[in-house]
This record gives C-alpha cells, sequence and structure tokens, in this order.
C-alpha cells in the first residue's frame, strides 16, 4: 500500500508517545508529598540494609552464554528456511548436519552439568 | 455498498480523494495516510487494552469462583475507568537511589513494545499496515523488547527483590527464547517466506496447526514464559520477592507494566493465531475484508483465554524446574521437530506434495509424523523423565462419632 518501513517508523514514533504522556499526566493531578521515609527503598518494614547492587549467582551468566549459542544459530537458520524452496535435499541434509552440532554442544553442556541449578 | 464491503479501503480512498482536492502531492498524501493509519491502529489498541482490565478480572473472578466487579455499569463493565483515575491521581514514589531515566523508561517499555508487534500483524484481508518480509524476525526482536522494559525496572529500581525479579527474568527469557525461535522457524519453512501475510496466505488449504501441532503448542508454552504469567511468574513470585520487578512502581508507571502485561497475552494470541490458526482466515472473509478482523479477534481472544486459564489453574515452578522444563526437554523437542519437519518437508516436495497442490495429504503426513513424535516422546518420558516416587500418605485421623448410648427420649 505505502511505504513499508515508513509504517513502522510511525509505529516506532507513536507507540513510546501513548506511554509516555500517560506517564506524565499525574505530574500534574497527583499530589506530590515526599518525605525521606516514604522515598526509602522498600525492604519488607525494615530499614534498608546494605548495597542493593548486590553479586548474583553465576549459573544466571552460564545459561545466558548457552543462549548465545542458539540465538546466533537460528539467525542462520532463518534464511535457510525462506530459501528452503531452492535448495536441494543434499543442502537440507546440511542444514540439518549443522542444528546437529548445536544438538551436540546441548549435549555437551548437559553432560558436563551446565543445565544443573545447584 | 462499497463501504459495506471494505470499511477501511473506503475510508482510505475517501480521504486520499479529499487531500488529492487540497492539492497536496501524492507522496505527501501517503504519509499522511500512513501516519493517520498508524493513529488509529495504536489509539484502538489502547482502548481495547482498557477494556481487556475488565475482561481479564471478570475471567479471572469466574476461575477462582467469585463474582469479580459488577458494580459499575451492567456487569461491571465500566470498571477500568475508575481502576485507570485511581491510579493517575496515586502518588508518583520514586525512591531514592533509582536510575532515574532508567526507571522511567522502563514502563515505556513495556507497553510500547507491545503496541510495536501490532505493527506486522495482518487484520484482515488487505487490511493490514505493512508487510515486510521479515516479519517473523521482527515479532522476536521486537517481543524481547518487552522483557528489556522488565529487566531495566527491576534493574534501575535501586531494590534487593527488583533485582531477583529482574535476574530471573533474564534467565527465563533468555532460555524460552531458544524454543520460540525454533517453533517460530516451523510456519517459515511450510511456508516459504517470512511475511506474515505470505504465512496466512500459505494457510489457505490447511491451517498449520494441523500440520504441526507440536510447534503450536511450544509457542504457546514459550508465549506463556515470555509473557511472565503463572506457571512461569517467576519475576514477580509474591511469596517469594514480593513484586519482584514492579515492586517500586506507584500508580499509573505499575498501571503501565499491568497494561503492558495484559495486551502482551492478546498480541501472542493474535501471534499465534496468525501463524497456525490460519489468521484472518475464516467463511467469507475475502469478500467482506472487514469479517477477517472479526475473526482474528476471535482466535486471538480464545488463546487468550487459554493464556488466563494456564495462568490462574496452575502452581508457580521452581527456577530449577522451569530451567530444567525448557534445557532438557523442551528445547531437544523442537530441534528434533525441525529437522524431521525440514527433511519430511523436502521430502514431501521431491514426491511432488507439497501444501498447495494436496494440502490433505501433505497435512496428515504431517500430523501423523507429528503424533509418532509425541508417542517417541512419551515413551521416552516414561523411561529417562523424573521419577516421583509415589508417597502413600498416612491414614489421616478419621473424626469418629463417639458410641454413645443411645438416650432415651421418652
Amino acid at each position: 500500500m505505502h511505504n513499508e518501513w515508513l509504517f513502522i517508523g510511525f509505529f516506532l514514533i507513536l507507540a513510546p508517545t501513548f506511554p509516555a504522556i500517560a506517564i506524565l499526566i499525574p505530574r500534574f493531578i497527583a499530589p506530590r508529598k515526599p518525605n525521606p521515609i516514604k522515598m526509602q527503598t522498600y525492604e519488607c518494614g525494615l530499614e534498608t540494609y546494605g548495597k542493593s547492587y548486590i553479586r548474583f549467582k553465576v549459573q544466571y551468566y552460564v545459561y545466558a552464554l548457552v543462549f548465545l549459542i542458539f540465538d546466533v544459530e537460528t539467525v542462520f537458520l532463518y534464511p535457510w528456511a525462506v530459501a528452503f524452496d531452492q535448495l536441494k535435499l543434499f543442502a537440507v541434509l546440511e542444514g540439518v548436519l549443522f542444528i546437529l552440532i548445536l544438538v551436540t554442544g546441548l549435549i555437551y553442556a548437559w553432560r558436563k552439568g551446565i543445565l544443573e541449578w545447584a | 455498498m462499497a463501504f459495506l464491503h471494505d470499511p477501511i479501503t473506503f475510508i482510505a480512498n475517501w480521504l486520499q480523494t479529499l487531500l488529492a482536492g487540497w492539492g497536496l502531492s501524492s507522496g505527501l498524501i501517503s504519509v499522511i495516510l500512513t501516519f493517520f493509519g498508524v493513529l488509529v491502529a495504536a489509539l484502538m489498541l489502547l482502548v481495547l487494552d482498557f477494556s481487556l482490565v475488565w475482561v481479564e478480572r471478570k475471567t479471572v473472578a469466574r476461575l477462582q469462583d467469585r463474582i469479580g466487579p459488577n458494580r459499575i455499569g451492567p456487569f461491571g463493565i465500566f470498571q477500568p475507568v475508575p481502576d485507570v483515575l485511581k491510579l493517575l491521581i496515586k502518588e508518583d514514589i520514586t525512591p531514592e537511589g533509582a536510575d532515574k531515566i532508567v526507571y522511567n523508561l522502563a514502563p515505556i517499555f513495556g507497553l510500547g513494545a507491545v503496541l510495536l508487534l501490532w505493527a506486522v500483524i495482518p487484520f484482515g484481508y488487505k487490511i493490514l499496515g505493512t508487510d515486510i518480509n521479515v516479519g517473523v524476525l521482527y515479532i522476536v526482536a521486537v517481543g524481547a523488547l518487552g522483557t528489556l522494559g522488565i529487566i531495566m525496572a527491576g534493574w534501575a529500581s535501586n531494590n534487593k527483590y527488583g533485582l531477583l525479579g529482574a535476574f530471573r527474568m533474564v534467565a527465563q527469557m533468555v532460555s524460552f527464547e531458544v524454543p520460540m525461535v525454533i517453533s517460530l522457524l516451523i510456519p517459515v519453512i511450510l511456508a516459504r517466506t517470512m511475511g506474515i501475510n505470505g504465512i496466512i496466505e500459505a494457510q489457505g488449504g490447511m491451517w498449520f496447526v494441523i500440520v504441526s501441532p507440536i510447534a503450536a503448542l511450544i509457542l504457546l508454552i514459550s508465549a506463556q514464559a515470555e509473557l511472565g504469567r503463572a506457571p512461569f511468574d517467576l519475576a514477580e513470585a509474591e511469596s517469594e520477592i514480593v513484586a519482584g520487578f514492579h515492586i517500586e512502581y506507584t500508580g499509573i508507571k505499575f498501571g503501565m507494566f499491568y497494561a503492558g502485561e495484559l495486551l502482551h497475552a492478546l498480541t501472542f494470541g493474535a501471534i499465534i493465531s496468525a501463524l497456525f490458526l490460519g489468521g484472518w482466515r475464516g467463511p467469507g472473509a475475502e469478500t467482506f475484508p472487514f469479517l477477517g478482523v472479526v475473526y482474528l479477534f476471535i482466535k486471538a481472544f480464545i488463546l487468550y483465554f487459554v493464556i488466563m486459564w494456564l495462568k490462574y489453574s496452575l502452581p508457580r515452578l521452581r527456577i530449577d524446574q522451569m530451567l530444567n522444563f525448557n534445557w532438557k526437554f523442551l528445547t531437544p523437542l523442537a530441534l528434533i521437530l525441525l529437522i524431521l519437519t525440514a527433511i519430511l518437508s523436502k521430502i514431501l516436495e521431491n514426491a511432488g506434495i507439497t501444501l498447495g497442490s494436496s494440502p490433505l495429504l501433505f497435512s496428515g503426513l504431517f500430523l501423523m509424523m507429528n503424533l509418532i513424535l509425541v508417542g517417541i516422546t512419551v515413551l521416552l518420558l516414561r523411561a529417562y523423565g523424573p521419577k516421583h516416587p509415589k508417597v502413600i500418605a498416612e491414614p489421616r485421623p478419621v473424626a469418629v462419632t463417639p458410641e454413645t448410648p443411645a438416650t432415651d427420649i421418652s
């Protein structure tokens, strides 16, 4: 109908605008009486103890690494899927081989105990 | 008559002639029309989102054997109005030590990203904003932005519970993105295009949910996780980390997260129905394009109901259970399904059977392949799956009526 990306461009401008307007409204109609105790970080009714930016479990990081492998994989698989018509059976099997190599990676991670939340 | 047939094209044509009458150049007219299209679509979505508050609250109430909102208007249908008004006039508190910019950007991301997803979903036959040729990839990319909003919220709140919620959301998103992306690949392989409208058009003979039911199921489960809804609502587990990522948010900023979550659920309903349930397809959808919009929303709302149903009937999983379920079950299953789909699709194409020429045979063979895979999965799970020792409960003491001597009434 029109330029395809123009539509998405307008969406990109308008989609954040509406929530932004909604967030700005309370500035004008909501009460504003800050005091030190109210502005404190919530911690189950106690006074906030120590730093909030704590160290986190390394397992989160490991899962992110495993994810990265598969995420990059899918970037390669989408063009393969789109060009499926032009591919011969051999090319399809090559794609399958590529997936299988990554499956091997998953099995390796599994056997190494990376996927355990210990 | 033309108006009844296709009101949207009719209005667009009318506006075009009107603007051309003012002497504007055709390039400018198309820009203005696009802008109006986006504005109308976004506003309609916000109004829809507004009414979803009532839909969700009422459905939850019925699922939990309550009545739900029933005071304002018939069946409490105007309940969202006071809800939103209350959120708007609440005091807006930013906790000390919060990263102000990220803290305020997070709710905007939460709702804005969901609105952006609707840019590529075709509403009906020829009623579509845009038909970019990387539609599926766009959904994957923009869909992750909403989760980014959650992570930003948890990080910027300067709160330990918020931070924990954000960490959990990262682990969850990162995990369930893999089976989701792979199950999104299967309609792409079947339709040979990444454009959403192309995928819907390829489903003329047979909906993909019949051709590949496992992929649809995997997509539904990972959508549930991507939404952060129970049983995967670890990021806001009330009993563990109070409210998780939105613990420090008050007023309308909290409301933006809530609205974003509601619309996200419906959006996933629309995406799954576009990719697997034929989108706007239905009887008479091509002669009366507006009927297609109705079909799409009926399908989306049915899936939205399924998502709500799952949310309010299943208990929350632990994080290790959730990650095990994803990495040791869902991901391998999705990968094997992808391999089988690719090989079978190519073999059938070489044998001269395609979805276009003989949809019944094609989808029948695919359905059989899927059912065999389900059977093998069940057998494997029985053999190697998690073993739950059968716990035989001790006989509980039962209240026994004491043997009382029959009282003589007379």
